[in-house]
């Protein structure tokens, strides 16, 4: 658990959600602490995504609690999470298709926490998406664009709420080497501005450069949690979600 | 408001020319042209208040006649205890909370469900009003005394549909109608981009019903009596989402673009065809959503697109205009591209 001298953003306490005779998240607690990057990892299907969406307000949690600076918000709609500064990407990335990249992060903006009118969110608008590389795209549909470009325009949205606490579930999924790199340098920026990040991910590449801390999941139950090199060379870890011989190597 | 209106200035000279004109037609034209008019504003009216909320959030609606006639009887049963305007305000006030209450109830559900529901919704109104008059008043029919000249009803209609109009566009620009709009993108998204989802959709399908009601009671002023099957005819629901369609339902403008030849084809098929008015009129439906699925709306847009375009590779009209145009088209040109 967190050591005592780091301030805890947020909490999770006995988590539990089933669905139906399923139980995709048991009795799930670890903390998050302010300023760093925690990895949420584990074989698919171990419930990463649904602490995620039971975190973000788009599931209830059957039991357990989310504190986020020590006030209990499970349960709470997913607007009012949004509001209170925790922001989101999606693992199968949804831009919104007839909106303009400006647009979209308009939202995020003009909805999030500290809201503002439509015009000064389009000019802010613009400014984020030069941060995530999109500049000059501003007036381009999402659905114009390409895959990356948008994984970065979500992102972008996501930023223009204004997070305290950024959840990415597989952001630097299915990016090449080169864009892979980009993606790390970014989420390094972003966290540099005091945001505080979770990030659901599979390229172990990504875990080792940027996580200060892992926590690892396995059929809905927390297995391992510590320092990326400490967890990731867990015996049991490996197993569980490298397979064997990826274990061996 | 007054912002956004400064800066489009000859949209807004424009706009008032035309409202000042159509105010002063009755002056000149005849009773007819005027009882054309006032059909045509009720279609305009209802089909930019459909599209203000199914245009921009995509849930179907086939509620319209549920409120229209809301509308309708709401009118009959108060213009017998207050004066007109006041029982005119009461009906939009009735058709705002019935949909109210409908929204809370029903907007969970999505795409074909939330479609079925909204037609059933009509069905039910209708039968549980007749059912009412029926054991309760033992009648089927209200009178309306209501001494109200066509001409008065014509510039109410014409206030109503302008201000319909004008809200709709107004509502666009602002925070409420990029939430309708995300809402009809992705509505996973827009709950997670802090829009609070079900307030908005509430609000939006309240306000689109309460000005059904209101072009009902409006209506109604010109009925010599009301029945539950004259209230709540579905039609008024197909021949809305229609016009809104034929249009281009997202864009507060398209309705109207909409609406107003389809009323006019069809009173000239109801003229020309008498017996044939339906297949002939069923015949233009077809050909209209074949020929042109997106509305009539985007395909202006477009065409003024290449008009402008084509004047600004000729370098005319004189710059700076020319050199807005030339952007304009410059950023075209890259979008192609993509």
């Amino acid at each position: 658990m967190a050591s005592s001298n780091e301030e805890v953003l947020l909490s999770v306490r006995g988590l539990q959600k089933a669905f139906g005779g399923l139980v995709a998240v048991r009795e799930l607690s670890f903390d998050i602490r302010q300023g760093g990057i925690t990895g949420l990892i584990g074989p698919n299907g171990s419930g990463k995504t649904t602490v995620l969406n039971l975190i973000t307000g788009e599931l209830r949690p059957d039991r357990g609690a989310i504190l986020l600076e020590g006030e209990d918000i499970s349960g709470w709609p997913a607007f009012r999470i949004c509001r209170a500064r925790i922001a989101r990407t999606f693992q199968l990335v949804r831009v919104l298709p007839y909106m303009t990249a400006r647009e979209n992060v308009m939202l995020g903006r003009m909805f999030g926490s500290e809201a503002v009118q439509p015009g000064r969110a389009a000019n802010e608008a613009e400014a984020l998406l030069e941060r995530v590389g999109l500049g000059g795209r501003a007036g381009q549909l999402g659905a114009q664009l390409t895959y990356i470009d948008q994984k970065r325009l979500e992102l972008a949205r996501a930023l223009a709420c204004h997070p305290q606490l950024l959840l990415l579930d597989e952001w630097l999924a299915g990016l090449n080497p080169t864009e892979l790199q980009t993606g790390i340098d970014l989420i390094r920026l972003i966290r540099s501005d005091g945001v505080t990040i979770v990030m659901i991910e599979h390229v172990m590449e990504a875990i080792r450069a940027l996580c200060d801390r892992v926590v690892v999941m396995n059929a809905g139950e927390r297995i391992a949690e510590g320092t990326p090199d400490r967890v990731l060379s867990d015996a049991g870890v490996m197993r569980a979600y490298l397979g064997a011989d990826d274990a061996a190597a | 408001m007054l912002e956004l209106l400064t800066r489009n200035p000859r949209i807004v000279a424009l706009t008032a020319l035309a409202t000042v004109a159509l105010a002063l037609l009755p002056l000149v034209a005849s009773g007819y042209v005027v009882s054309l008019f006032i059909v045509l504003y009720a279609n305009v009216a209802l089909a930019t208040a459909w599209a203000f909320f199914s245009g921009s959030t995509r849930y179907i609606s086939l509620a319209t006649a549920a409120f229209f006639g809301v509308g309708i009887y709401a009118l009959a049963i108060l213009h017998l205890h207050v004066p007109i305007a006041l029982a005119l305000l009461g009906a939009t006030v009735v058709g705002f909370l019935v949909a109210l209450v409908v929204g809370l109830s029903t907007l969970r559900l999505r795409g074909v469900y939330f479609v079925v529901f909204t037609f059933g919704l009509t069905e039910l109104v209708h039968q549980v009003l007749n059912w009412w008059e029926i054991k309760v008043n033992r009648t089927v029919t209200r009178y309306i005394f209501a001494d109200v000249s066509n001409v008065s009803i014509y510039e109410t209609l014409l206030a109503v549909t302008l201000v319909t109009i004008l809200g709709s566009w107004y509502v666009s620009r602002i925070r409420l109608g990029f939430a309708l709009r995300a809402i009809g993108e992705d509505e996973t998204v827009a709950r997670h981009t802090g829009i609070d989802t079900t307030r908005v959709k509430v609000l939006c399908f309240a306000i689109s019903a309460s000005v059904m009601a209101l072009v009902g009671a409006v209506l109604a002023l010109r009925y010599p009596y009301i029945d539950a099957s004259i209230a709540f005819n579905n039609t008024w629901s197909f021949q809305v989402l229609i016009a809104a369609l034929l249009g281009g339902p997202t864009r507060p403008w398209g309705p109207a673009l909409g609406a107003v030849p389809l009323v006019l084809l069809s009173d000239y098929l109801a003229g020309t065809f008498p017996h044939h008015f339906g297949i002939a009129l069923g015949l233009c439906f077809v050909v209209i959503v074949y020929f042109l699925p997106g509305g009539v709306a985007p395909l202006l847009e477009r065409t003024y697109r290449r008009w402008a375009a084509a004047r600004a590779l000729g370098a005319w009209p004189p710059s700076p205009v020319a050199d807005r145009l030339k952007a304009r088209l410059a950023r075209l040109n890259a979008l192609w591209r993509m």
